[in-house]
């Protein structure tokens, strides 16, 4: 590919001086080559991650109508995007919304597929067969997997109303067409979606676990449970960190599966600060209001790396 | 140990077999539901089966016709989103991982910084840029923007592969007289094709798999993938749901495929990547 290409450092070398390469000259050409192999990568990821957290900041102080694309023409407006946005009640709820279903789904991920790794870690038949075919729900994009949901979820002629009326009954649950409803089902969902990264990782971290440390336990006569909160999951702590962290990261910012669920709906109960900027930007076409509203998503994100971090580092002391 | 076994061990081992049986089932039951609505297209909006009776492929056919060539343009980016990404951080993984630059760990370090820029936020910087650049509504444009989904991902996963690299080899070539494009070109490729193997996988699947930038960087039809053709199917085709899955169908066997063809390799990379 075009971008790709990593060119030779381009030094012309005076002519008559070939003979006798001159040392700190070599090692300067040679760093000079070696920088060549990072930098492609380097300024990819200045263009695609870094100028966009810039762009984004100046852009909430500019005034974007659907006319700028002709015109090109953006003013800046001072503060007036994070006045008119701030001032939206429609901000703090889907701020609520964020951290609820980031939360939400962060807890029902972590604890099946914790469940689940302690269940896979047993051997019996078909185990490793069927603890890889888990994966496959993780591999089917995200928007499909949210319309097939959709399905269903469907109040009337949704499989799953179908499948409760044969228990009881409890009557066709809107789930998501219900403002009440809405939000815990898209957490669902998520849940459903992120269960076997959950698992996989934490049965690698299982895996890992020295035999002894159960064995010595077994011998002091610890039960079950004992032996789960003593051994198991201290021991797993790193691993455990790593799939929150990551977890978070990756669900704090989701977009697709709530617009393939319930577009934001019903009336904004879904309504997060990722859909919120997609819809401020690209449907009214007001850039700076996105703007702002993905600033306060990237600060979201900035507070809990912070967070994290000083956990991290009284917990080393 | 298996000779060993008493009947009441093995009996829990079954049931074991057992509840495995039944978490599968829950977990895949909406994969299945997906094809079973897919061969009922004429339930429409009604109730659909639990099995599809008399299975019915008109709906495979429609979503074929109808959807077939986003299939296309999804396999067209996905692979030069692969092609760009593998180009782009190979090299720097090895760099990252053998030069000691002043800097690598910075530079390691923000790449894993940049999982936590969101995709809207890109999104919504990259799109007034690409307005100016003409990139909207165009192949390359994607592929790069696809491309950025998986470069830190395989920066990461690669580096810390190359890290083990056996040091004498690459100095051995560098005895030998190669520069360090041709030592990486002829002997660290080579020894690194599991690595990239993984990482091209997870750059395809995540460029197949996107959404965000198909639905921001595009205004007209011109670059569709298959994400962003299903979602908008919807938003058209609200009573065809036969149709609507079995296009969900076809784009999920991509995944399927690479699942059963290298699944050694997905296991790695998802074990891989997240902890090192």
């Amino acid at each position: 590919m075009t971008t790709s290409t990593v060119t030779a450092p381009a030094s012309t070398r005076a002519p008559g001086t070939a003979a006798a390469p001159d040392p700190a000259r070599t090692r300067r050409r040679r760093r000079l080559a070696q920088w060549g192999f990072v930098a492609p990568a380097v300024v990819f990821m200045l263009l695609f991650f870094g100028y966009p957290l810039v762009r984004n900041v100046v852009m909430s102080f500019q005034h974007y109508t659907p006319k700028t694309f002709f015109t090109g023409e953006a003013p800046f407006n001072g503060t007036d995007n994070w006045a008119a946005v701030l001032q939206d009640a429609l901000f703090g709820k889907a701020l609520w919304h964020t951290l609820v279903f980031t939360a939400g789904s962060l807890l029902g991920q972590f604890c099946v597929g914790l469940a689940l790794a302690v269940f896979f870690n047993r051997r019996f038949p078909l185990g490793g067969v069927l603890r890889s075919l888990i994966l496959l729900p993780w591999l089917v994009p995200m928007v499909v997997s949210g319309i097939v949901w959709r399905r269903i979820l469907d109040q009337d002629t949704g499989v799953l109303n179908t499948f409760l009326d044969t228990l009881g009954p409890i009557g066709h649950l809107p789930w998501l067409t219900s403002p009440d409803l809405a939000l815990l089902s898209v957490i669902l969902v998520n849940v459903w979606i992120g269960v076997p990264f959950n698992m996989v990782i934490l049965y690698g971290g299982l895996q890992e676990i020295p035999k002894e440390l159960y064995e010595a336990a077994s011998l002091d006569g610890a039960s079950a449970w004992r032996t789960f909160r003593s051994v198991t999951l201290p021991v797993l702590k790193p691993v455990i960190t790593v799939v929150l962290v990551l977890g978070f990261m990756s669900t704090v910012k989701i977009l697709d599966l709530i617009l393939a669920l319930t577009d934001g709906g019903p009336a904004d109960a879904t309504q997060t600060l990722g859909t919120l900027t997609y819809q401020n930007s690209f449907v009214e076409l007001d850039f700076g209001a996105g703007a702002v509203v993905g600033n306060a998503l990237i600060l979201v994100s900035a507070v809990f790396a912070v967070l994290y971090l000083r956990a991290d580092r009284t917990e080393g002391k | 140990m298996a000779s060993h076994t008493t009947a009441p061990a093995r009996g829990r081992r079954l049931g074991s077999t057992a509840v495995g049986l039944l978490i599968l089932g829950v977990m895949l039951f909406p994969l299945y539901w997906m094809l079973n609505t897919a061969l009922q297209p004429e339930s429409g909006l009604l109730q659909v089966d639990p099995v599809p009776g008399d299975p019915d492929l008109s709906g495979f056919s429609k979503a074929l016709g109808d959807q077939g060539g986003h299939l296309l343009t999804s396999l067209v980016v996905s692979l030069g989103a692969v092609a760009v990404c593998l180009a782009v951080s190979a090299p720097a993984a090895y760099g990252l991982a053998r030069f000691g630059l002043r800097g690598s760990r910075t530079i390691v370090f923000g790449t894993l910084i940049t999982q936590m820029v969101p995709g809207i936020v890109i999104a919504n910087a990259l799109y007034t840029s690409y307005v100016d650049l003409g990139l909207v509504n165009s192949y390359f444009g994607l592929m790069l923007a696809d491309a950025s989904l998986g470069i830190p991902f395989s920066i990461v996963l690669m580096r810390s592969f190359m890290v083990s690299l056996p040091g004498e080899v690459l100095e051995a070539a560098e005895i030998d007289g190669a520069g360090p494009v041709r030592t990486f070109v002829r002997v660290v490729l080579p020894m690194s094709r599991n690595s990239l193997i993984t990482s091209g996988l997870f750059a395809f699947l995540f460029a197949w798999s996107d959404f965000m930038f198909a639905l921001t960087l595009n205004t007209t039809d011109d670059v569709k993938p298959i994400t962003l053709g299903i979602y908008q199917y919807i938003g058209a085709h609200v009573g065809d749901w036969g149709s609507v899955m079995a296009a969900s169908v076809l784009s999920a066997v991509p995944a399927a495929v690479l699942l059963l063809l290298a699944q050694k390799h997905i296991a790695a990379g998802i074990t891989g990547g997240s902890v090192k």
